[in-house]
């Protein structure tokens, strides 16, 4: 899986100083990080900590983001990216009240617009279909599915584009064991066939063992932009959870030591 | 703008619609009751049934396509698939104008059968002609459409969109001249009526019912209406935005 073909920008996604605000919390605070091209990368960490909200600002669907963030070479939200980048939120976003079909032929028609594309299009509703493993399921209306196969669904229609950048946020949340392994296959396929980049985010740490790269997230600062290898080495722990647990003890510990001194 | 996006939008929209064949006998049969009802409570004064039956034929179109799209686009909103389309090569254009569309054929199905019901069967009085006051309908479908896309984005559940409807549309039907002429209301309330759009829409179906040929007011109304839709849908456009907080 490590015949990743060199892109002509250097890297996928580039941070600088990225910042976010919400109402009137900052979200997150000035994030610096490379995502490199044609790997799956994990974007770990705690819920509430600015994982999706950090996925929104590299889609470009989230407001009031300051600093710099370049996505395929282009800043994030730009239109030129609107066709190159798949998507899946958190909730799995379709439509109850079609089929799975019906739901894929109607984003399909958004993406590949036009007569001319009337067979790319079948093609790739037909592939995205296998690739989630819904072909069985493929008449079946979408809110009569269960909570899995709907985020499946979901996962299908940013399939369908053949992106280059996928954003996926909490992909493998509530599925079963086998499913979970089947995906994450599915992902390291889609990296080391299509050349697509990968950007995952879990709050399960043992998916952290499946990226190439990590992105390691406590309440909106990233504690570390490594490899799980790397990880486990530097912090000299058995697993990646090991590691983060000891980052965010240590994280924790400079945050107190200066209120310690003050209360002295 | 699209033309392949707009399509393929209004197409996916009757699709929903066709899964749910209740909304659909709903939306299209009510109308037709409520006319028949109207025909037997003024079954001794056909003259009233005219008036009221004629602006009715303007009303209902406008009220169900308010709620439906309303509701509608709210879904869109909450579901999460509008964040998913404006992430995607879509032009808001084409969402607006394939909702439109779509509703607006629902509109020309329903107004075709309530207008027909009532000239055929139930001898509503018109002296112009009958493909006026289906014109005039379906400027005020549209218009329906456009103020229901406008309120959805102020409504957080579906709870709250349908409460927008006695407050968006109840004003308008009180002021329109349905049940008082607008020239002997109180002037405060005849000047609010001359600026709400359904006060229009009531009028040029009057003016069909009284005159055989096109008049200037009939034109005047219909261009108002048509002016008022487009106007609450570009409002509806803007609140439709790519980033959210």
């Amino acid at each position: 899986m490590v015949n990743y073909s060199e892109s002509a920008t250097p890297t996928a996604i580039l941070a600088h100083g990225l910042t976010v605000v919400r109402g009137d919390r900052t979200v997150l605070r000035g994030l610096d990080f490379a995502v490199p091209p044609g790997r799956v990368t994990g974007l770990l960490g705690p819920s509430g900590c600015g994982k999706s909200t950090l996925m929104r600002a590299i889609v470009g669907t989230q407001a009031k983001v300051t600093g710099t963030l370049d996505v395929l070479g282009h800043p994030a939200g730009d239109a030129a990216l609107r066709s190159r980048i798949g998507y899946v939120t958190q909730a799995p976003s379709v439509y109850d009240d079609l089929t799975v079909r019906q739901n894929l032929d109607y984003f399909a028609a958004v993406l590949l617009s036009g007569r001319a594309h009337r067979e790319d299009r079948r093609t790739a509703v037909d592939r995205a279909l296998h690739d989630v493993d819904l072909t069985s399921h493929a008449d079946a209306l979408a809110g009569r599915l269960s909570g899995g196969q709907r985020s499946r669904v979901s996962l299908a229609v940013a399939l369908l584009g053949t992106p280059e950048l996928l954003v996926l946020d909490e992909p493998t949340v509530g599925l079963d064991p086998v499913l979970r392994r089947d995906l994450w296959n599915l992902f390291h396929r889609i990296a080391a066939d299509r050349g697509a980049t990968l950007l995952v985010s879990s709050h399960v740490m043992d998916e952290a063992e499946r990226c190439h790269r990590l992105l390691l997230m406590r309440e909106g600062e990233i504690l570390a932009d490594d490899t799980p290898e790397a990880l486990r080495r530097r912090n000299d722990t058995p697993t990646v959870e090991d590691a983060f647990l000891h980052l965010v003890d240590a994280a924790n510990a400079r945050a107190a030591a200066p209120l310690e001194e003050s209360q002295r | 703008m699209n033309g392949a996006r707009t399509l393929a939008t209004a197409a996916r929209v009757l699709r929903q619609l066709r899964h749910d064949p209740r909304s659909i006998a709903l939306m299209i049969l009510v109308p037709c009751l409520m006319l028949v009802l109207l025909r037997y409570v003024f079954d001794g004064s056909p003259r009233t049934f005219d008036t009221i039956g004629a602006s009715l034929l303007g009303i209902f179109p406008l009220i169900t396509m308010f709620l439906v799209t309303s509701i509608a686009t709210l879904r869109e909103r909450t579901s999460g698939t509008l964040e998913r389309l404006l992430a995607m090569p879509l032009a808001k254009g084409d969402l607006i104008a394939g909702y439109a569309l779509a509703f607006g054929l629902v509109a020309i199905v329903q107004s075709t059968l309530a207008t027909g019901l009532a000239l055929r069967l139930l001898g509503l009085d018109v002296v112009g002609s009958p493909w006026l006051l289906l014109l005039v309908a379906l400027l005020d479908a549209l218009l329906g459409t456009a103020l229901g896309l406008f309120v959805s984005a102020f409504a957080a559940s579906e709870f709250q969109a349908v409460q927008f409807m006695p407050a968006v549309i109840f004003p308008q039907l009180l002021l329109c001249g349905l049940f008082a002429p607008r020239d002997q209301m109180q002037p405060v309330l005849e000047a609010i009526s001359d600026v709400l759009p359904m006060s229009y829409a009531v009028d040029g179906m009057n003016e069909v019912l009284r005159h055989p040929d096109i008049t200037a007011a009939f034109v005047r109304d219909g261009l108002v209406v048509a002016g008022c839709a487009l106007l609450v849908l570009t409002l509806g456009a803007a609140t439709l935005r790519r980033r959210t907080a």
